[in-house]
């Protein structure tokens, strides 16, 4: 088949099952590494098995983004993943042939109270005094406008009662294969003053972090009295007597509403 | 104004008398093999053939590294990995970029002096990035492995393509990447496309002419020693690629060329056996390209170890030694002359072996196969080290490479062969519960095979290492950096932000008596000198 026809919007190979297994392989190849084995999403790459998805849903939508990637993510275009060797245009509609055989239907009531989690986001919970959603709240932990639709639901859940378990990811250079996290630095300057914060990030002979009045410092290593990295977070872990089932999904169910928009 | 026009113009015709009568001298067999006696120049990939990477120069030292300044940068323009090591010759540098970009430089000012690319078709398939680390000279000439499987001979003066020939068809998913190694009047490569079930080979051609002159399959075939190490037909897709640059042993008349993983990568059903000659040593007659001896660090890989490490060549007293550091994990030190191995010992975190064979060959445990829901191993799919280079410092008597400690879930999953189409039979992925990546560079005594001591970098890096007569070691990391450190302690001594993670190994040359550090990073081509 041309290419040329491939590449057009609709999908050769649609509810194909032998090239939904086909695109299986191409998945676990070129995919998996950050979307996870089956598609449900991992650390890196949002669950794909849900219908909504945030960067478009119609296949040619879907050959687009897996063709261009979405810049200003983690989502690179196709080929420079440097994990694969790239698809051709037949491989990434097996994928999107694939993509659509393991896709659940969204449950047909919501998740929990949106409005509530809302209220909790920026109120009794005090998600915002360091997190923010569309512009709104503090810029100490991840931005979570789009965590709705970049993580699965577990993951969020998880990441609310261990905040340490994985830490975030935050700035990510083109250039470089892994993403700074947000890890706690602990400094003492030459005299003698402590520091701790959020580390932006770091190389071998520097370190730039925010502590949490959002004050940036920067950092030389070697004119530091003490730097330590520590991978427990500056989150409180919210376990359930600071926060109930209830009010975790009615938060979840808000940074869903707002992640699919 | 006239006057100082007229003054500059006759020193630059005076300049251009100086620089242009070394120009002219032939790069002969002769000189790569006496390279030690003009470290002003770095006349082939590692340096020289004994896969060192280790300059003479000595100008920059412990004492004044601290004052090393940018002298002047070149820009390729190009994006994706800039992996060139480049080579000086009398003055002129001759470097590769991405997409087969090849350019002469005067090495003085960074200025062109001719540049090339190659036009190459859309289809071509590289499995990691359109790389391309660097050229080899001979003669009058600049040899060129491109992504589409051509050899390219140039015309040192002016870039001009003297022959060109196809080694194999690129849409099988055959390239290469390497820089190719010229020895006596051949110009020798190792192919690359592991990832799309080639069948592996080093490849010797006549240097003036272009003709072949002899083939060296990785994968045996029918009738010959090593094929009953593979099932059924899978030879003919076996891997085994051979990309990156060996060395050679001009006594003997060996080249020593590492090579690749067996196909698909990570997924070992359907070629039962030990799948020679993938991930091993191969010591090659050098004039007919026969096999005189072989030595498999990792046999039936299914991890995507690669052996495409450069081994280095080490002699102690009366003894021929090769060392490599191999991506297994483990730092192997062999005896040159037969290939028997002397010892193995981990530099890195490993969990694949916890015992050895009679000839003291780390072998696989239990927990070492990748499984369809996936099973953490050490190290992870891009190994404890890779195909940047390591160095060996004559003087320190050390060993240095860049360690990568990161661990991976190996899953595999059953995949069809189809031609020129990536061929991996699994997927790969950071364990998650597991301490983040981080990387070092490690001083390893090569008579013990303990590391001496590490130097930490935030996470893995993907830069190689040089070691220098003026007691230093240079490297780059991930974040940008290229360092000089202390060759004996390891301390840092100074450093350099270039903007960009460093996927290349630094070399050194001289011009008019200053000494200069080269370094690719980003699109850009550093060098450092004194002020």
């Amino acid at each position: 088949m041309a290419a040329a026809a491939l590449g057009q919007g609709s999908n050769p190979y649609a509810a194909d099952p032998k090239m939904a297994k086909v695109g299986e392989f191409q998945f676990r190849l070129n995919c998996a590494f950050c979307h996870g084995l089956g598609a449900r999403g991992g650390g890196r790459g949002p669950d794909l098995t849900r219908g909504q998805k945030r960067h478009g849903n119609s296949d040619g939508e879907l050959f687009s983004t897996i063709s261009n990637g979405i810049p200003g993510t983690a989502m690179p275009s196709n080929g420079t993943t440097g994990q694969g060797v790239g698809m051709t245009d037949e491989e990434i509609w097996q994928v999107i042939t694939y993509l659509r055989s393991v896709q659940v239907k969204a449950p047909a009531t919501p998740l929990g109270d949106t409005a509530h989690g809302k209220q909790l986001f920026y109120g009794d919970a005090n998600c915002s005094g360091c997190h923010m959603v569309q512009g709104k709240g503090g810029r100490l932990g991840p931005d979570l406008t789009a965590v709705g639709s970049a993580r699965a639901t577990d993951y969020i859940v998880d990441s609310v009662r261990h905040p340490s378990r994985r830490l975030a990811q935050g700035l990510l250079e083109a250039t470089k294969e892994f993403p700074q996290e947000y890890e706690t630095v602990t400094v003492v300057t030459a005299d003698g003053k402590e520091i701790k914060g959020v580390a932006l990030n770091e190389d071998g002979f520097s370190v730039q972090l925010m502590d949490a009045s959002e004050q940036i410092y920067m950092f030389e290593k070697d004119k530091l009295r003490s730097f330590q990295v520590s991978r427990v977070s500056l989150m409180p872990a919210y376990d359930s007597t600071l926060l109930s089932d209830k009010d975790l999904q009615d938060i979840v169910a808000y940074l869903l509403s707002a992640g699919a928009r | 104004m006239t006057n100082a026009g007229g003054k500059s113009r006759f020193w630059v015709s005076l300049l251009l008398l100086a620089a242009a009568f070394p120009v002219r001298a032939q790069v002969t067999f002769t000189r790569l093999l006496n390279s030690a006696k003009e470290p002003q120049n770095w006349l082939t990939y590692s340096g020289d053939y004994t896969g060192h990477r280790f300059s003479a120069l000595d100008q920059v030292n412990a004492k004044n590294v601290n004052s090393l300044v940018a002298k002047w940068v070149y820009q390729t323009g190009a994006t994706g990995k800039f992996e060139t090591t480049p080579l000086v010759v009398d003055g002129i540098l001759y470097a590769t970029g991405p997409d087969n970009r090849v350019f002469a430089l005067d090495a003085r000012s960074g200025r062109p002096i001719w540049l090339y690319q190659r036009q190459l078709p859309a289809d071509i398939r590289p499995c990691c990035g359109r790389v391309n680390r660097g050229v080899a000279v001979l003669g009058d000439k600049v040899f060129l492995g491109t992504l589409d499987a051509h050899v390219i001979a140039l015309d040192a003066k002016t870039g001009n393509v003297i022959w060109d020939v196809t080694a194999v068809d690129y849409k099988l998913g055959y390239s290469f990447t390497l820089a190719p190694l010229a020895v006596k009047d051949l110009v020798i490569l190792g192919v690359s496309g592991g990832e799309y079930g080639i069948r592996g080979f080093v490849d010797a051609y006549d240097a003036g002419t272009g003709q072949r002159k002899w083939r060296f399959y990785t994968v045996p075939g029918p009738g010959e020693p090593g094929h009953e190490t593979w099932e059924h037909d899978s030879w003919k897709i076996g891997g085994a690629p051979a990309w990156i640059t060996g060395t050679y042993d001009p006594l003997t008349n060996q080249l020593f060329w590492p090579t690749g993983n067996p196909s698909p990568s990570n997924r070992g059903e359907g070629r039962a056996g030990d799948n020679l000659y993938s991930n091993s040593l191969l010591a090659l007659d050098a004039d007919a390209g026969k096999l005189n001896w072989y030595f498999q660090f990792t046999k039936h890989d299914e991890h995507d170890w690669d052996s495409t490490q450069v081994p280095v060549m080490i002699d102690h007293g009366d003894k021929h030694l090769i060392a490599q550091a191999n991506r297994n994990g483990f730092f192997y030190v062999l005896d040159r002359s037969s290939g028997k191995l002397v010892f193995a010992n981990p530099y890195g975190k490993i969990t694949w072996s916890d015992s050895k064979d009679a000839e003291g060959r780390p072998v696989p445990n239990q927990q070492s196969e990748p499984t369809p829901e996936g099973r953490p191993i050490c190290p992870g799919a891009l190994g404890t080290t890779n195909w940047f280079s390591p160095s060996f410092d004559p003087q320190t008597g050390l060993f240095y490479v860049n360690a990568r400690e990161e661990c991976d879930i190996f899953s595999t999953a059953p995949q069809p062969y189809e031609a020129g189409h990536a061929y991996y039979g699994s997927a790969y992925f950071p364990a998650d519960e597991t301490e983040p990546y981080w990387g070092a560079l490690r001083a390893i005594d090569p008579a013990n095979g303990q590391v001496k001591w590490e130097f930490r970098h935030v996470s893995p890096s993907w830069s190689g290492v040089l070691s220098t007569a003026g007691g230093l070691v240079f490297t780059g990391d991930p974040e940008g950096n290229f360092i000089a450190l202390d060759a004996a302690s390891g301390k840092p001594l100074w450093h350099f932000q270039t903007g960009s993670a460093v996927y290349a190994s630094p070399m050194a040359f001289a011009i008019d008596g200053k000494e200069y550090l080269a370094i690719a990073a980003g699109s850009s081509l550093y060098t450092f000198s004194l002020p």
